[in-house]
C-alpha cells in the first residue's frame, strides 16, 4: 500500500510511488498508447509554423474555447437582486455545472435551482417540471423573486417560458403577484455574456412593469455587467459615493458572492432591493460598466424607458478620468480631492514600475470587455500587446479593439483574433513568443506547455485564491492590475537569474 | 429477421396500408411486430381492435422513467399473433416527438423485443422532419423502406423528401428503398405518374392499391380488410402487396431528384402548369379584370 495511515501522502507525492508508476506503465501498454519518444516527437511538431497553419485552417472543431454558456451569465445577473433564486429550466447536470463554476471561483456557496428535466420531460415538454419546481423552490427557499432561464434541452424542444410560468401561477405554484422574470438562454447561441444581457432585460422588464411615473427619481442606474470581481462592485460604490451620485446599482451581487462569515448560514445576502429595481425605470439615466454584456438591455432601456444610456469602461487612468468626468457632468458635483489623491497614487505607482514593464510583449485572452479594459491599461504602461484573442467576439468588439491598438505606438504589433480558442493561442505563443500571458486559470496549461508566464486576470480563477476580492476598475483597480503585472514580471526575472555562479549576477535584491 | 418501415405524407393511408399488408404477411405464416412511431398511436388499432393502446411514453411519464417499464405492459398481441407496440409521444405543440421515438426504440432493443420474429415493421408519422423520425432508418434498424404515396402533388414531394432522408443514411447504415406503394387517390394517369417517379428515384412502384370503400367499412369495425372480408377483392390486393414485399429483392439506394426536376415531372403529367400556361392564365385574369 502506498498510503501509511500515520503518514498520509498527498496527491502530489502519492502518484509518484512505485505502485502507481507501475500501474501507469501497465495502462500505457494495455491501451496501446504510443511510446514516449513518439509522443515527444509530435509534441515538438505542434510548436512549428507548419502546425500553426494547420491549426488555423481548422474549421469543424473547437478546442478549449475561452467562453461559457448563456445560463451561467443569466444566473449571475439573477443573484444580483434581493433574495432572488435563479431557477434553470433544464437538467440537473447543467445547473450543477453552473454552481460549481461559481463556487470554485468565488469560494462561496452558490444557489441555483434546477427543474430537473429528464428524458420524459424532453419528450413531453417541461411544463410539469416548471410547475413542481416553482412550487418547491417557493416553499423551501422562500425567495422574494425567482428568475427563470433555460438550458439547451428546453430550448431544443421549444418550452415556452412565458406560457409555462403563467400556467404555474394559475395552478397556484407561486402567488399570482410573485415576480417570476424569465429569459430564454439557449447555449448554442452566444455565450455567458449574452445570457447576462437576456436575463437583465428579463428581470428589469418584469419588475418595472407599470412603474413609470411622470417625474424622475433623480437617480442614475449603474449596471456592472458580467462582473466576477466583487472588489469591482465595492470600487464602483466607492467612486459613486465619493462623487455624491444618487445611484441604484442594478444586479449588485457583491454580498452574495463575497459574504462575511458570521457563524450563521444565510441563504441570501444583499442584492439590489426589488423596490429600487422597480423604480429604476424613473431614473435620469443608466450607465453600464461594460459594453458587450448589456447591448439588448441598454437598447430596451432607451426605447421602452425613454432613458439616456451610456457605457463606460473605467480601466486604467484615462478611462477612469472619463467616467468620473461624466459623473461630474451628470450630477454637477466636482471631482473630490479624495479621488484626485487616488489618481495621483496610481500614476505614481505606474511611474515607479514603468521601467520594468515598458516594451514588454504580451498576449491576452478573455471576454471582450475585460480584454478592452486591459488593452487600455497596458497601452498606458507601454506594454505591447501581440496576441489579442477573444472567443466570444463580435464585429463591434474587433473594430473597437483595432481602433484602440492603432491609436497607440505600442499597439502596432497586435493582431486581434476573434472567435479563436486556446489551442489557437497555444500555436501563437510557440511561434511568436511573448513575455507574459494574461488570462484566466485555464491559461495555466498554456503556461505549462509554452513556459509563457501567466498573469491571472479574468474569469474563472479556480486555482488561486482571493484575486476576485480585489478591484480592476478605478484608480485603485489600476494599482491592483499593476501590482499583478509588474510583480509577475519580477518573479519571472528572479526565476531566470537564480542559478548560482551562472546567471545570478543579475539576481538582484533591489528591483 | 427483416426490418421494414412505412413512410409517407401524413394522411396518405400509411397505417391502413401497413396493417393490411402485415395482416397478409401474417396470413402467410410470418411472425411480425409492428412498432408505431406516431404520437397519435393509431398504427396498431386495426390489429388490436381498440382505439389506441397504452404507449411506451405514456406509461413512462406515469412511472417517472422508461426504465421502470416491463416489456409485457406495452407489447400486446393482435390479429394472427402480430405483436403490437406504440411509442406514443407528446401532445401537439409541446415537447419533442422525435426524441420520444428514439427513447421508445432504445427501450424495445434493451428489453429484447426483437426476438423470434420474421418481420419488424415501423410505421412512421409523416415526413423525416428531424433526427428522431430518422431513428427507424439508422444503423441496425429498418433496412427496407416503403414509401406510401399517391398521384397528388404533396404526396410526391414528401416521397422525394423521404428518399433524401434514406440517402443520408444509406452509405453509413445500409438502409435501402424497397419501393413506392401507390395508394390510389384516383388521380388521372396515376399509375404512369408514380411509375415515372419511381423510375427517377431509381426504384419500383411495388404495387398499385386501388381505392375501395371496403377499406372504410373494415376500419369502422377496427379491422383490416383481410380480417373483415377475406374474400373481397381489396383483401387480395393487400395479399399481393404482402407477397411482393416478402419476395422483394429490388432494394436500392435512392436517387432523389431536385425540386425543379420534380416540378417538370408534374408539368409533364399536367398536375402543374408550365411557365407558358402560368403567363397565359395571368393574362386571362388581367383581361377579365379589365373587362369588368
Amino acid at each position: 500500500m502506498a498510503q501509511d495511515p500515520n503518514n498520509i501522502k498527498d496527491h502530489v507525492e502519492l502518484f509518484h510511488q512505485p505502485e502507481y508508476q507501475e500501474l501507469f506503465e501497465r495502462k500505457q501498454k494495455c491501451e496501446g498508447m504510443a511510446p514516449p519518444e513518439e509522443v515527444a516527437k509530435y509534441a515538438e511538431w505542434t510548436k512549428t509554423w507548419e502546425y500553426r497553419e494547420k491549426n488555423f485552417a481548422r474549421e469543424h472543431s473547437v478546442i478549449n474555447p475561452a467562453k461559457a454558456c448563456q445560463p451561467l451569465g443569466a444566473i449571475l445577473a439573477a443573484v444580483g437582486f434581493e433574495e432572488t433564486l435563479p431557477f434553470v429550466q433544464g437538467s440537473q447536470g447543467c445547473v450543477a455545472y453552473f454552481r460549481t463554476h461559481f463556487s470554485r471561483h468565488f469560494k462561496e456557496p452558490f444557489n441555483a435551482a434546477s427543474s430537473s428535466m429528464t428524458e420524459d420531460a424532453a419528450v413531453f415538454g417541461g411544463l410539469k417540471n416548471m410547475i413542481d419546481g416553482l412550487a418547491n423552490s417557493y416553499t423551501l427557499y422562500k425567495p422574494k423573486m425567482i428568475a427563470v432561464c433555460t438550458t439547451c434541452m428546453a430550448e431544443v424542444i421549444g418550452d415556452d417560458l412565458g406560457a409555462f410560468i403563467g400556467n404555474a401561477k394559475n395552478e397556484g405554484a407561486v402567488p399570482k403577484d410573485f415576480p417570476v422574470p424569465f429569459a430564454h438562454t439557449p447555449s448554442f447561441v452566444g455565450s455567458h455574456i449574452t445570457g447576462y444581457d437576456n436575463m437583465m432585460k428579463g428581470i428589469l422588464s418584469n419588475l418595472t412593469k407599470d412603474q413609470k411615473k411622470e417625474t424622475t427619481n433623480g437617480k442614475i442606474n449603474f449596471i456592472p455587467g458580467f462582473e466576477t470581481y466583487s472588489g469591482n462592485l465595492r470600487e464602483l460604490k466607492h467612486l459613486i459615493g465619493a462623487m455624491g451620485v444618487n445611484a441604484t446599482v442594478l444586479a449588485d451581487n457583491e454580498h452574495n458572492l463575497d459574504s462575511a462569515n458570521t457563524g450563521e448560514y444565510k441563504m441570501y445576502h444583499g442584492g439590489t432591493p426589488l423596490a429600487e429595481a422597480a423604480d429604476s425605470i424613473n431614473a435620469e439615466a443608466t450607465f453600464a460598466l461594460q459594453t458587450y454584456t448589456t447591448p439588448k438591455t441598454l437598447q430596451y432601456i432607451e426605447k421602452e424607458w425613454g432613458q439616456k444610456t451610456a457605457a463606460f469602461r473605467p480601466w486604467g487612468i484615462k478611462a477612469t478620468d472619463e467616467f468620473l468626468m461624466a459623473l461630474s457632468e451628470a450630477t454637477g458635483n466636482p471631482i473630490p480631492a479624495e479621488l484626485e489623491l487616488e489618481r495621483g497614487r496610481a500614476v505614481d505607482a505606474m511611474t515607479d514600475s514603468q521601467a520594468w514593464v515598458h516594451g514588454k510583449k504580451a498576449a491576452i485572452y478573455g471576454d471582450p470587455d475585460l480584454v478592452m479594459g486591459m488593452l487600455q491599461f497596458m497601452l498606458e504602461l507601454g506594454i505591447e500587446p501581440v496576441h489579442v484573442l477573444v472567443t466570444n467576439s463580435t464585429k463591434e468588439f474587433e473594430a473597437e479593439a483595432k481602433a484602440l491598438l492603432e491609436s497607440s505606438p505600442y499597439g502596432q504589433q497586435a493582431t486581434v483574433w476573434g472567435g479563436k480558442d486556446l489551442w489557437h493561442l497555444r500555436s501563437l505563443l510557440f511561434t511568436e513568443p511573448v513575455d507574459f500571458l494574461i488570462g484566466n486559470s485555464y491559461g495555466k496549461y498554456l503556461w505549462r506547455d509554452t513556459k509563457t508566464p501567466l498573469i491571472r486576470i479574468g474569469y474563472p480563477l479556480f486555482d488561486r485564491h482571493h484575486l476576485h476580492r480585489y478591484s480592476t476598475i478605478g484608480y485603485n483597480g489600476a494599482i491592483n492590475l499593476l501590482n499583478w503585472i509588474v510583480n509577475s514580471v519580477l518573479d519571472e526575472l528572479d526565476r531566470n537569474t537564480i542559478i548560482p555562479s551562472k546567471t545570478d549576477i543579475s539576481y538582484d535584491l533591489v528591483r | 429477421m427483416r426490418q421494414i418501415a412505412f413512410y409517407g405524407k401524413g394522411g396518405i393511408g400509411k397505417s391502413t396500408t401497413s396493417q393490411n399488408t402485415i395482416a397478409a404477411l401474417a396470413e402467410l405464416g410470418q411472425r411480425v411486430m409492428i412498432v408505431g412511431c406516431d404520437p397519435k398511436a393509431d398504427s396498431t388499432r386495426l390489429m388490436l381492435h381498440c382505439k389506441a393502446q397504452t404507449t411506451i411514453l405514456h406509461l413512462a411519464a406515469e412511472r417517472g422513467a422508461v426504465e421502470d417499464l416491463e416489456l409485457e405492459e406495452v407489447l400486446l398481441t393482435g390479429y394472427r399473433d402480430v405483436k403490437c407496440v406504440e411509442s406514443g409521444g407528446p401532445e401537439p405543440g409541446v415537447g419533442c416527438a422525435g426524441r420520444g421515438i428514439i427513447t421508445a426504440i432504445n427501450f424495445l432493443e434493451e428489453e429484447g423485443a426483437y426476438e423470434d420474429l420474421d418481420f419488424v415493421s415501423y410505421d412512421v408519422l409523416g415526413d423525416v422532419v428531424c433526427g428522431g423520425f430518422a431513428m427507424p432508418i439508422r444503423e441496425g434498424k429498418a433496412q427496407e423502406i416503403y414509401i406510401v404515396t399517391s398521384g397528388e402533388m404533396m404526396a410526391m414531394y414528401a416521397a422525394n423528401n423521404i428518399a433524401r432522408g434514406i440517402l443520408k443514411y444509406a452509405h453509413s447504415g445500409g438502409v435501402r428503398l424497397g419501393g413506392l406503394i401507390c395508394n390510389s387517390r384516383k388521380v388521372d394517369r396515376e399509375i404512369e405518374l408514380i411509375e415515372a417517379l419511381a423510375d427517377r428515384l431509381g426504384t419500383q412502384m411495388i404495387h398499385f392499391v386501388p381505392r375501395d370503400n371496403q377499406v372504410q367499412h373494415a376500419e369502422l369495425r377496427r379491422q383490416t380488410v383481410i380480417e373483415y372480408s377475406p374474400d373481397h377483392n381489396q383483401a387480395n390486393e393487400y395479399r399481393a402487396l404482402g407477397k411482393k414485399i416478402l419476395e422483394n429483392k429490388n432494394l436500392v439506394i435512392p436517387t432523389p431528384i431536385s425540386m425543379d426536376e420534380l416540378e417538370d415531372l408534374l408539368i409533364e403529367f399536367g398536375l402543374l402548369g408550365g411557365e407558358e400556361e402560368y403567363q397565359k392564365v395571368l393574362e386571362a385574369d388581367k383581361a377579365a379584370a379589365a373587362k369588368a
